[in-house]
């Protein structure tokens, strides 16, 4: 089934019976090439890449819960690649011009709109650090334009400029920033990864690992053993937990990350607005709510909700830089399971377990992250080699401390960031 | 969530700074090796249920205190002065 404009004008003309589901939901089998558990972003992308590029589909997402149900349905759509450091930086720009393409690739509407990212400063410090990232997004191919103060008065009107704490100094604009459905990118991911012959298997929740002379053999499932040689691992939040089932620990903590959504409201704000000083950003949907979060309630939990001090801080955060949206009311919000890394930035290596493949520790980036993390990971997967784009996210750095990946400069600890 | 400190009674949680989980009370000999020493930085249980983690109550009386607590449910089962739990491991 492809999706076009002339299909929906015909399907609308008689009674929308044609639509079918986007893809089949098939028993797991005894044996697969390759296992991929998680059936989120970064595991649908994994297995549609290693159908589309390297021709693996004898392979099985297994998904615990239903696809789109996890941290995929759970983040708030941004979508950049405004990275630093060399081993983010290559890394998310391989990552924004998949995006670029994904709707055509997949014959799926992603919603992916490219309204601009604007970074806020309040320091002539603030603005010297971000020349300095704007010019290394430059270098790395991508695009940043910096903004003074009336230059983001035109796209920002509404902002408070003059507050006595945070003052707007200018902003970075990251043109191709934006935001994308992130339903539609499980389910577009699922539906393309399905049509090349994938198995996604949902309410299949993997329980160990079988393990034979240091290689992988297999899974156990809540649907039964399943035979398979490569196993590709894609739970972030989750991580610590299928990392036991091999007898391993990671560096990485489980961190609870708010969102919140308002009731639906006329456009008002055009852009993705990040306001650093306040631990503060926001979006408005295309359904009009404005989505808006900030910083990790700050201690270890898997409770999938946070506490009120982060909550009032998100709050006060927001009215400090626009106050209009005083009047806005918050629909509801939620909470966000993290894998927190030492240094803040991901995992996609080989384990010590042959077979066994680790992609985790997202932190709190790993939206936009979907189609490159799949990308580069179904390459690992599939060629024991590291991605040319991906070669820096080594489990190993923080034991040998080379190649420590710290965006926000602030140190490789758990806790920090 | 509100903790209690052994020393100040029940407070709010934003008077209490999150250091992570309680590995510090079994820090490993200096010559330990990498390996114990990686562990010790880096890896974690990361347990969803009852873990041990390490708070200070910063903006109170400065305690070190080890907060017993389950991650799923954000329940606070126990708190102790991180010296009393040390002197009792030795």
């Amino acid at each position: 089934m492809r999706f076009s404009g002339l299909r929906i004008l015909k399907e609308g003309l008689t009674g929308n019976n044609g639509w079918g589901a986007h893809w089949r939901d098939p028993d797991p089998k005894s044996d697969y090439d390759a296992i991929i558990i998680g059936g989120g972003g970064h595991g649908l992308s994994t297995a549609y890449y290693l159908a589309k590029n390297h021709g693996l589909t004898n392979i099985a997402v297994l998904e615990k819960g239903y696809v789109g149900g996890g941290n995929v349905g759970r983040n708030t759509t941004i979508v950049r690649a405004n990275y630093f450091l060399n081993g983010n930086s290559e890394f998310y720009s391989h990552s924004l011009k998949l995006w670029e393409g994904l709707e055509e690739d997949l014959n799926y509407n992603v919603m992916h709109s490219q309204r601009g990212l604007i970074n806020l400063f309040h320091s002539d410090g603030q603005r010297d650090a971000f020349v300095r990232r704007g010019n290394a997004m430059v270098n790395q191919g991508d695009d940043a334009i910096l903004l003074d103060r009336e230059g983001v008065r035109k796209h920002l009107p509404y902002l408070d400029f003059d507050n006595v704490r945070f003052p707007i100094y200018g902003g970075l604009l990251h043109p191709r920033g934006g935001t994308a459905r992130h339903d539609a990118v499980a389910w577009g991911f699922a539906r393309g990864a399905d049509m090349r012959g994938v198995d996604i298997i949902q309410n299949c929740e993997v329980t160990g690992i079988n393990i034979e002379n240091g290689a992988v053999i297999g899974v156990q499932t809540t649907r039964g053993v399943i035979n398979t040689k490569k196993i590709g691992m894609t739970v972030a939040g989750r991580s610590g937990q299928v990392a036991a089932m091999a007898g391993m620990r990671l560096p990485i903590e489980s961190h609870v990350l708010q969102a919140f959504v308002t009731e639906g409201l006329k456009p008002v704000i055009d852009h993705v607005i990040s306001f650093g000083m306040g631990h503060f950003y926001i979006s408005q949907s295309d359904k009009g709510g404005l989505v808006f979060g900030g910083d990790l309630d700050f201690y270890a939990s898997y409770a999938s909700r946070g506490n009120l001090p982060m909550k009032e801080h998100v709050m006060e955060a927001g009215m400090t830089l626009m106050p209009m949206i005083g009047e806005a009311k918050v629909l509801r919000s939620w909470g966000g399971i993290m894998d927190m890394t030492p240094d803040g930035s991901p995992i996609i290596d080989k384990s010590p377990v042959e077979g066994l493949y680790i992609n985790a520790g997202w932190c709190y980036g790993g939206f936009k992250a979907v189609p490159g993390s799949g990308s580069v990971f179904s390459h690992l997967i599939a060629t024991d080699q590291h991605h040319s784009e991906a070669t820096g996210f080594r489990l190993d750095r923080f034991r040998t401390g080379v190649g420590i990946i710290d965006e926000e400069g602030t140190g490789s600890q758990h806790n920090l960031h | 969530m509100r903790l209690k400190c052994p020393l100040c009674g029940e407070r709010d949680r934003r008077e209490f700074y999150y250091v992570g989980d309680a590995v510090a009370l079994a820090r490993p000999d200096p010559d330990a090796g990498i390996s114990a020493w990686d562990d010790y930085v880096h890896n974690r249980d990361n347990p969803a249920g009852v873990t041990r983690d390490l708070w200070q109550h910063e903006a109170g009386c400065a305690a070190w205190i080890v907060v017993t607590r389950d991650t799923v449910s954000h329940e606070v089962l126990d708190t102790a002065l991180a010296s009393d739990v040390k002197r009792a491991m030795s």
